[in-house]
């Protein structure tokens, strides 16, 4: 009885794990081995219960690789694979760049104060994010907020092109993944005993070199899990490219979009998620495992 | 450390015996040519509106083992931190070897701390962190790695230099944050309650490997703890701290015999504390005492005075309870006697205490050695005792 709730007990998350991401994941994959069909589903072959053994044999003979031979043919997707690697890589680091100095100020301010600030960096997600990103379209075009304050400061006489362009984009990521970025920083360089500073700095050590020595290698754990958690959903962004970043900026997320609505090419697109899906499991990967070494640490 | 080693080290002290000369005993501080290696001369140090540190002065000689003693929250960390330099005094002045050393930052004085949380940094080995110190100097690495090595002998985790801090015991802690400590070879260490986190047993033995060292080294050692156990059995002297300034500054048994106020007296030790008025000055046996009243109480007490007091003052007499001997019949000859019922018998082992309770009611405790097995005791509950005390015991205090 017991084992039996206990094994009951286990199921249920297998069990979801196997309905909402294996599943779906098979289907996709399935999808991008087939061939696109003008019909409904757009491609062929579906599979058919009701034709039995044959019918399984038939179905899994026109299964095949065409499309992602097809991905390493048409320089388009090889171009938005780096395209998206190098946005993903630079925002990233303009993200831990805005995000350190803001997490060791919070971290540093007294405890009463941070509960506010921390909630400065939270209250953003309150809204959607689409009207988030909507409002920068507002502040960054040629008539919006950003040009028309530093022409009336009489810093610029021409408006700035920032909209549809890759600084668009980096403002847009930066902004929107901040918070990634910033708590999980903050929580390291919180927990963090303020008299091993004053031990390095008892020991010998300049205010600086006790914060490259002592401050920085202990925020590291910190500092990887926020660039992972930026770096991977930088990687297959859709909205912000989109809509700030005009039709110059082409990456994976956006090719996979125009391939499944505009081209109506399942297979191609299927096969393009999966690939990026592949490229991404390596850092997701390392990402776990540095949890779990951590988490053995801590123990 | 073993046993061993703990005796042959503590005989040949080089704190206890200068080199050449009979044996002396150490104590700096009584000699007038002596220069004192730490001077705090009137130092007050106010955050916001509270004063941690009121008006202390104070020497600390070379080789001392200089305990800060007192209540918690009575500004000892403070006046440790101000001397590390991660505090500035807000008046007064604090000299190393006669120097001001108020413009110095804590990076460059030639003073080392061993943290109350020991503060080990924990990504790195125990080698690394007690290298860190030597590796910010411009020492050769040879000369590095030569003395990590020494420093790990000395506090015997050679075999652990590998680990890091989370993968060790409480003790080995505290070893390797005095290691890291003395590397440098410090002119002061300062401990900020060093044993704290370790139990009791630990603690004895640790307090006399700390000892040890002190002594091995040369090195002066200011430590701060609220345990006055401790501190009696580490230090040279001591410094009784309240409210931000220094109660009483001593050797412990001058501390213990001759405490100068109420609050030195109940702090250190266990003390019952009789109200009255002072009397005359008297000498017996070529020795001066001071005659001591209680109200509603015609005999008269004999007490010594560690200061001057007036006749006719208000003050306390201080006996200590081992003092004070219990007896059923009136003792002939003793020069301080009461009578009282005995209220309740504490039994721990080796020491009974006696609660007796006196006429007006106050509760007055003496504590005897058991001798004898407890069965065979003469003495119970409710009987009528005297209680009795030789001049020298008690203490007159008028603070
Ligand atoms: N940075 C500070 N700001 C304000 N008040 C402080 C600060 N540091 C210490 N104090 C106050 O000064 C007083 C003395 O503190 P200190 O840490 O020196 O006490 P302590 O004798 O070491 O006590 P404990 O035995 O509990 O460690 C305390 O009342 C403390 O609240
Ligand atoms: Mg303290």
């Amino acid at each position: 009885m017991n084992r039996f709730r206990r094994t009951l007990l286990i199921a249920v998350p297998y069990l979801w794990l196997l309905l909402f991401f294996l599943a779906p994941f098979i289907i996709v994959v399935k999808i991008s081995l087939s061939d696109t069909a003008i019909a409904q589903p757009p491609y062929v072959p579906v599979f058919d219960p009701a034709l039995g053994w044959a019918g399984l044999k038939d179905f899994l003979s026109a299964l095949d690789l065409e499309s992602y031979v097809w991905l390493t043919q048409d320089s388009l997707y090889i171009n938005a694979f780096l395209e998206s690697l190098k946005i993903a890589l630079i925002s990233t680091s303009l993200c831990l760049l805005v995000a350190f100095p803001l997490a060791l100020g919070i971290a540093r301010t007294s405890p009463k104060r941070r509960p506010v600030l921390l909630m400065m960096v939270i209250l953003p997600f309150w809204t959607s994010f689409l009207i988030r990103v909507y409002a920068w379209i507002g502040i960054l075009r040629s008539e919006g907020f950003l040009n028309q304050f530093l022409q009336w400061t009489g810093v610029i006489s021409e408006p700035l092109a920032i909209i549809n362009t890759p600084v668009a984009v980096y403002v847009g990521i930066v902004y929107s993944y901040l918070p990634f970025m910033v708590l999980p920083i903050y929580a390291t360089l919180e927990k963090m005993d303020g008299s091993l500073l004053e031990a390095a700095i008892d020991l010998g050590c300049s205010r600086t070199s006790a914060f490259w020595r002592i401050t920085l290698p202990l925020a590291a754990p910190g500092i990887i899990a926020g660039c992972f958690l930026v770096f991977i959903p930088a990687m297959g962004e859709f909205v912000i490219p989109d809509l700030l970043g005009g039709t110059g900026t082409l990456m994976m997320g956006k090719t996979l979009w125009s391939e499944f609505f505009s081209n109506r090419d399942w297979p191609v697109a299927s096969a393009v998620a999966i690939v990026l899906l592949l490229f991404l499991v390596v850092p997701i990967v390392a990402f776990q495992r540095m949890l779990e070494r951590q988490q053995e640490a801590a123990r | 450390m073993n046993q061993q080693a703990q005796v042959s080290d503590r005989q040949p002290g080089p704190a206890a015996r200068p080199s050449g000369g009979p044996t002396k005993v150490f104590a700096p501080w009584t000699e007038a040519d002596a220069k004192p290696l730490v001077e705090f001369v009137d130092v007050r140090k106010v955050f916001g509106d509270f004063t941690a540190v009121n008006g202390v002065s104070l020497k600390i000689y070379p080789r001392e083992f200089f305990a800060l003693l007192g209540p918690s929250g009575c500004g000892k960390t403070t006046l440790l931190r101000m001397l590390a330099g991660f505090e500035t005094p807000t008046s007064g002045k604090i000299l190393l070897d006669g120097q001001d050393i108020s413009g110095i930052p804590a990076n460059r004085r030639p003073i080392n701390m061993m943290f109350q949380s020991y503060a080990l940094f924990p990504h790195l080995s125990v080698a690394a962190n007690i290298a860190f110190g030597l590796k910010r100097s411009a020492l050769p690495r040879q000369e590095i790695a030569g003395r990590t090595e020494e420093m790990l002998q000395l506090v015997q985790m050679t075999q652990f230099a590998h680990r890091k801090p989370h993968q060790l015991s409480g003790g080995q802690r505290q070893r390797v944050a005095l290691a890291r400590a003395l590397a440098k070879n410090p002119k002061l260490l300062l401990l900020d309650e060093p044993l704290g986190a370790l139990d009791a047993k630990l603690r004895e033995q640790t307090q006399f490997e700390l000892m040890n060292i002190q002594e091995k080294l040369g090195t002066t050692f200011v430590i701060v703890t609220h345990d006055q156990e401790e501190a009696m059995t580490v230090s040279s002297r001591i410094g009784l701290m309240s409210h931000g300034s220094l109660a009483q500054v001593a050797t412990p048994p001058q501390i213990y015999e001759n405490p100068v106020s109420r609050f030195v007296a109940d702090f250190i030790g266990d003390v019952n504390i009789i109200e009255g008025k002072s009397g005359g000055v008297i000498a017996r046996d070529g020795e001066e005492f001071v005659e001591f009243h209680r109200p509603g109480d015609e005999s008269v007490f004999v007490a010594r005075a560690s200061e001057p007091v007036a006749p006719q003052t208000d003050c306390c007499l201080a006996v200590r309870p081992e003092k004070i001997a219990v007896t059923r019949e009136k003792p002939a000859d003793a020069a301080n006697a009461l009578t009282g019922h005995v209220h309740d018998i504490a039994y721990v082992g080796n020491l009974s205490t006696y609660h007796v309770r006196l006429a007006d009611g106050s509760i007055v405790k003496a504590q005897e050695a058991n001798r004898r097995r407890i069965a065979n005791r003469e003495i119970t509950w409710e009987d009528e005792v005297w209680l009795s005390w030789t001049p020298g015991a008690g203490v007159v205090l008028a603070r």
